[in-house]
C-alpha cells in the first residue's frame, strides 16, 4: 500500500477509536442527570467513565495530530474552514474536562451543580457538531449539518446509555437500559436518513452499485445499531455495546471512505500529502508505539471492569 | 486591527494561559511521586497524606493543563493554516509524536492511578504515577522540540514552498531544543517547588496562629508535618535552579549565532559593537557582560538591532525585521530577576532550616518570616516563566519560522476578522472565568489541610524510627485506605 493511503486509513482508524470512545463518554455525560437521583448515584454513573475519558480524548489529539503530520493542507483546510463550529467544540471540550475532574473537589452541593452542567453541555455540544461538521464537509448543506448533528448526537446518548447499563448494577441500570430504549426512537430514524447520505454524498442513490462498499458499510452501521437497541431489550448488555460500538466504527470508516481520496473539496489526499520520508519515519514510530497504547488502554477497561454500584456514604 | 493582530493576541492569551498549568503539571507531579515512593518505602501515615494532599492539588490543576492543551493544538490549523501548510511536513511531526508517545501515556495511567487506589497492588499503582509524570515530561520535550525549530530550522528543505523534513533526528536534537528543554523543564521544577514552598509557608503561619502556644510537642507537632516538603522544595528549587542558569546561558550564546535579532533586542543594542556592555537596568552600563554572556570572549563582536535590520532588509528584501524592543528588553530582566530570586530564596532556605548538629536535637524551626516570605515563591517563578516565553516568542517577531516564514504569511486566509474576534473574546472570558475557580478551589483545598486517613481497618500501628518490619508492611499492601477522590 502506498503510504499516503495508508496514513489516510491510520486517521481514518483514530477517528473511529475516537468517536466510539468518546461516544459513550459523551453519551454518559449527557445522561449522568437523568440516570441519577441522588449524589451517590450520580457518582455511579459518571465513576463509569472516570478512569477512561482521559485517555479517550488522546485519541482525537492523536488523530488531530497525525493529520497535522501526515496531511498538512486537510489538517489546516478542516480547521480553519470551520472555524465556528470547532470554537465550540474546543469550548464543549474544555468545560466538560474540568465538570469531570473537578466535580469530585468541590466543597459544596451548589458547586457541584455547576460541574453537572458543565460536563451536560460540554459533552452535547462536540456530540452535535462533530456530526454536525462531517455531513457539511460531505453535503454542503445546513440541513445535512442539522441531520447529522441530530444523528451524532442521539446515538452518542444511546451508545451511552448501552454503556452504563453494561457498567452498573442496581437502580440505574435499569434506567439506563429504558433510557437506551427511548432514545432509539429519535436515533434510529436519524441514524437511516445520515447514514445513507454518506454514501449518496458521492453518487446517486439509484447508483448505489457505484460505490457498494460505502453502502455495505452505512447499512451495516444501520443494522448494528438496531441489533444494539434489540439486544438492549434483551438485557444482553455486553453484546448490546458491542453492536452500538460495532455501529459507530462502521460508520465512521463509512465516512472516511467517502472523504477518500479527497478529504475536502478540491483537495486530494496526495495533494495534501507530507513527504516520504516524514510518513515513513512515522510510520515506524507509531507501528512500534501503537501496540502498547492498545495494550495499556485495555488494560485499564480491564482493571475498572467491574460493575459499579451506588456507594451509600 | 486585522485578523492577523487578533490572531496573535489570541495565540499568545491561549498560549501563557495554558503555560500557567503546564510548569506544576510538569514539577508537581514528580514531586507528588517522589512523596508516594517516599510513602511506599517507609509506609509512614504523614507521607501518605501530604501524598493525597498535594496530589489534590496537582489534579486540580492537571484538568486546566489538558483541556487548554486541546485549544493549542487546534489552533494551529484554524488561525495559522498557511503557517500549517508551511510547516506540517517538520512541526507536525514533533506534534503526533507527542499525542502518541506522551500524553496516551500521561492520561491512562493518571486515570488509573486516581481511580485505582484501591484496586491496584501498591507497587503498581505507585509505577501508574510514575508513567503519567514520564508522559508530562516527555511531552514537553516534543513540544519544545517543535518549538525550537521555529528559531532554528534544521533537517529540512524548501520543496515548492513547503518544508520537508529531511532528518528527523537533526529536529529532535536540534541545538536550540537542548538548551530549551532543559531552560524551559527546570523552569517547571522552580514553578513547582515555588508552588510548594508557598502552600507550606502558609500552611506553616495558619497552624501557628492556630495553636500560638505550641502547646503541641515539636516533633509530631502540625507544623513539623510541612518540614518534609518544604525542604523537598527547597532542594528541588535549588537544583532546578542551577539547571535554568546553565542551559539559560546556552541559550544566550545559542542567540548570538541563531537569533541575533533577537539578542540584540534583549539588550536593547543599537549598533555592532565590540565588548558590548550588558544593562540590568537601562543607563548602568556593565562593560563587555553582554559580549561575554554571547560568546565566552569579553572583547566579541555583538550585533546590534540597527545594523542588523540592514543586513536582513538585503538579505530579505524591505521590511521591518526589529521585534518590539521594550517588551523584549524588559521581559528578560524580568525573567531572570523573578526566576533567580525564587532559586536565591530556596537556597537562603535550607541554610535557615538545615539539620541542627548532634542526631537527637529537634530540627530547627522555620521563622516565621521565613514562611511568609515563601509565598511569594508562588507568583515569582510563574511572572518569569511567562516572560521567558514573552521574550523567546515575541523576539522571534516578525518571523514564525526564523528566516523562512514570516508571521504576517502565516494566518489563515480564509478567516474573518469576526470569526477570530469571536473565539478570542470566547476563550479569554471562558479562561477568565476557570482560572478564577480554579484560583478559588485551590485555596480552600489549601485552607482545609490535608485529610486525615480514613483506614479501612485499624492499622498496624507504624514503629516510630525505622522502617515497618516486612509483615507490617505486607499488611497495609492490600488495605489501601480509601480514597477521597
Ligand atoms: C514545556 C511544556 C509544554 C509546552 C511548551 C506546551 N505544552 Fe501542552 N501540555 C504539556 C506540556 C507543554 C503537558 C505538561 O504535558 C500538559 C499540561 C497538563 C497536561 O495534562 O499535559 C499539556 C497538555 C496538552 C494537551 C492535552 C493533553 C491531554 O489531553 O492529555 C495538548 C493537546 C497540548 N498540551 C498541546 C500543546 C501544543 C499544541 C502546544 C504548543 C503551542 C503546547 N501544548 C505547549
Ligand atoms: C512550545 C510550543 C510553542 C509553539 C509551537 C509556539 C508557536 C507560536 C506560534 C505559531 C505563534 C503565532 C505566530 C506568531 O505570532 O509568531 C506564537 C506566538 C506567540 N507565542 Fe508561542 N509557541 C509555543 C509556546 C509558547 C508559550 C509556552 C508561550 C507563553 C507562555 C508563548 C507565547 C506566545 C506569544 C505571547 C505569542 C504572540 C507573539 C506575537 O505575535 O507577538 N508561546 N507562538
Ligand atoms: C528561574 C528563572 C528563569 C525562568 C523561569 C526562565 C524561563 C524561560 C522561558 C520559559 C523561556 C522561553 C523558552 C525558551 O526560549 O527557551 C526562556 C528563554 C530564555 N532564557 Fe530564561 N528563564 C530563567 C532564567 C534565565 C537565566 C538566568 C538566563 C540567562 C543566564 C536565561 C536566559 C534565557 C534566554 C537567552 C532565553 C531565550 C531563548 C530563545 O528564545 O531561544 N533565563 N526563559
Amino acid at each position: 500500500m502506498e503510504l499516503t493511503t495508508f496514513w489516510f486509513a491510520v486517521i481514518a482508524f483514530l477517528w473511529t477509536g475516537y468517536f466510539v470512545l468518546e461516544g459513550f463518554d459523551f453519551g454518559v455525560g449527557l445522561l449522568a442527570p437523568v440516570l441519577s437521583r441522588d449524589e451517590a448515584e450520580r457518582k455511579q454513573v459518571l465513576g463509569t467513565i472516570g478512569p477512561v475519558w482521559d485517555g479517550n480524548e488522546v485519541w482525537l489529539i492523536t488523530a488531530v495530530g497525525a493529520m497535522f503530520a501526515a496531511f498538512p493542507a486537510w489538517y489546516a483546510g478542516l480547521l480553519s474552514e470551520f472555524y465556528l463550529p470547532i470554537t465550540l467544540v474546543l469550548v464543549g471540550l474544555i468545560v466538560r474536562g474540568v465538570g469531570l475532574e473537578w466535580r469530585g473537589k468541590v466543597h459544596h452541593a451548589s458547586d457541584r451543580v455547576w460541574c453537572d452542567l458543565a460536563v451536560m453541555v460540554g459533552s452535547g455540544l462536540p456530540a452535535f457538531l462533530w456530526g454536525a461538521v462531517f455531513a457539511d464537509l460531505l453535503h454542503n448543506s445546513a440541513f445535512a449539518a442539522l441531520v447529522g448533528g441530530v444523528f451524532s448526537l442521539s446515538v452518542c446518548v444511546l451508545h451511552g446509555a448501552v454503556f452504563v447499563a453494561l457498567k452498573t448494577s442496581g437502580p440505574v441500570h435499569a434506567r439506563a437500559r429504558r433510557t437506551a430504549m427511548a432514545t432509539s426512537a429519535l436515533a434510529l430514524p436519524a441514524a437511516v436518513v445520515a447514514l445513507s447520505g454518506i454514501p449518496s454524498a458521492r453518487t446517486a442513490v439509484a447508483d448505489w452499485t457505484a460505490s457498494p462498499w460505502l453502502w455495505a458499510c452505512a447499512l451495516a452501521a444501520m443494522a448494528a445499531l438496531a441489533a444494539g437497541v434489540a439486544l438492549t431489550w434483551r438485557g444482553r448488555d455486553g453484546w448490546a455495546f458491542t453492536a452500538t460500538a460495532s455501529s459507530i466504527a462502521l460508520g465512521a470508516v463509512a465516512l472516511f471512505g467517502a472523504l477518500w481520496p479527497a478529504p475536502l473539496p478540491g483537495l486530494t489526499v496526495a495533494d495534501a500529502a507530507s513527504g516520504p520520508y516524514t510518513l515513513g519515519v512515522l510510520t515506524w514510530i507509531g507501528l512500534i508505539a501503537l501496540p502498547f497504547v492498545l495494550g495499556y488502554q485495555g488494560w485499564t477497561y480491564w482493571v475498572f471492569r467491574k460493575r459499579l454500584v451506588a456507594e451509600v456514604s | 486591527m486585522d485578523a492577523l493582530d487578533l490572531a496573535r493576541w489570541q495565540f499568545g492569551v491561549t498560549t501563557v494561559y495554558h503555560f500557567l498549568f503546564v510548569p506544576l503539571t510538569i514539577g508537581l507531579g514528580v514531586f507528588v511521586a517522589g512523596l508516594q515512593t517516599a510513602w511506599h518505602r517507609t509506609g509512614k501515615e504523614h507521607y501518605l497524606r501530604l501524598t493525597k494532599f498535594f496530589g489534590k492539588l496537582f489534579l486540580i490543576n492537571f484538568a486546566m493543563g489538558v483541556v487548554t492543551g486541546i485549544v493549542q493544538e487546534f489552533q494551529f490549523g484554524m488561525n495559522w493554516s498557511e503557517y500549517s501548510v508551511f510547516v506540517g511536513d517538520v512541526f507536525g511531526a514533533p506534534l503526533a509524536l507527542e499525542a502518541l508517545l506522551a500524553f496516551f501515556l500521561e492520561s491512562t495511567f493518571l486515570g488509573l492511578w486516581i481511580f485505582g487506589w484501591d484496586k491496584l497492588p501498591k507497587r503498581i499503582h505507585l509505577a501508574t504515577i510514575w508513567a503519567a509524570v514520564i508522559g508530562s515530561n516527555l511531552s514537553a520535550y516534543f513540544i519544545l522540540a517543535a518549538n525550537a525549530w521555529m528559531k532554528h530550522p534544521v533537517g529540512y528543505e524548501v520543496v515548492d514552498g513547503k518544508a520537508r523534513m529531511t532528518d528527523l533526528w537533526a529536529v529532535l536534537t536540534n541545538s536550540t531544543a537542548l538548551a530549551q528543554v532543559p531552560h524551559v523543564v527546570g523552569a517547571a521544577f522552580v514553578v513547582a517547588g515555588g508552588f510548594v514552598l508557598a502552600v507550606c509557608g502558609y500552611r506553616i503561619l495558619q497552624e501557628r496562629r492556630a495553636d500560638p502556644d505550641r502547646t503541641r510537642p515539636m516533633r509530631r507537632g502540625a507544623t513539623d508535618m510541612w518540614r518534609t516538603p518544604m525542604r523537598a522544595a527547597l532542594v528541588m528549587t535549588a537544583i532546578a535552579g542551577a539547571v535554568v542558569a546553565g542551559s539559560g546561558d546556552m541559550s544566550a550564546k545559542l542567540l548570538h549565532e541563531q537569533q541575533p535579532m533577537k539578542l540584540a533586542a534583549a539588550e536593547g543594542l543599537r549598533h555592532d559593537t565590540a565588548g558590548a556592555p550588558f544593562s540590568p537596568v537601562p543607563g548602568v552600563k556593565v562593560p563587555m557582560l553582554l559580549s561575554f554572556l554571547a560568546t565566552g570572549d569579553p572583547q566579541a563582536v555583538v550585533h546590534g538591532t540597527e545594523d542588523l535590520q540592514a543586513r536582513f532588509t538585503q538579505q530579505f528584501g524591505p521590511a521591518d525585521y526589529r521585534p518590539n524592543l521594550p517588551v523584549v528588553f524588559w521581559s528578560f530582566r524580568v525573567m531572570i530577576v523573578f526566576g533567580m530570586s525564587t532559586v536565591g530564596l530556596s537556597v537562603l532556605g535550607l541554610w535557615l532550616t538545615r539539620r541542627r548538629r548532634g542526631k537527637q536535637a529537634p530540627p530547627r524551626e522555620t521563622p516565621s518570616w521565613l514562611a511568609r516570605v515563601c509565598v511569594l515563591a508562588l507568583p515569582l517563578p510563574t511572572v518569569a516563566m511567562i516572560s521567558g516565553w514573552l521574550l523567546s516568542e515575541i523576539g522571534r517577531q516578525p518571523w514564525t519560522v526564523q528566516g523562512e516564514l514570516l508571521t504576517a504569511a502565516s494566518v489563515s486566509p480564509g478567516v474573518s476578522l469576526g470569526e477570530v474576534a469571536v473565539s478570542l473574546a470566547v476563550f479569554t472570558a471562558l479562561y477568565g472565568a476557570l482560572a478564577l475557580a480554579e484560583a478559588v478551589l485551590l485555596v480552600r483545598h489549601v485552607k482545609a489541610g490535608p485529610e486525615p486517613v480514613p483506614a479501612r481497618r485499624p492499622e498496624t500501628p507504624s514503629s516510630s524510627g525505622g522502617r515497618d518490619g516486612g509483615s507490617a508492611e505486607d499488611a497495609t499492601a492490600r488495605l489501601q485506605p480509601t480514597l477521597m477522590y
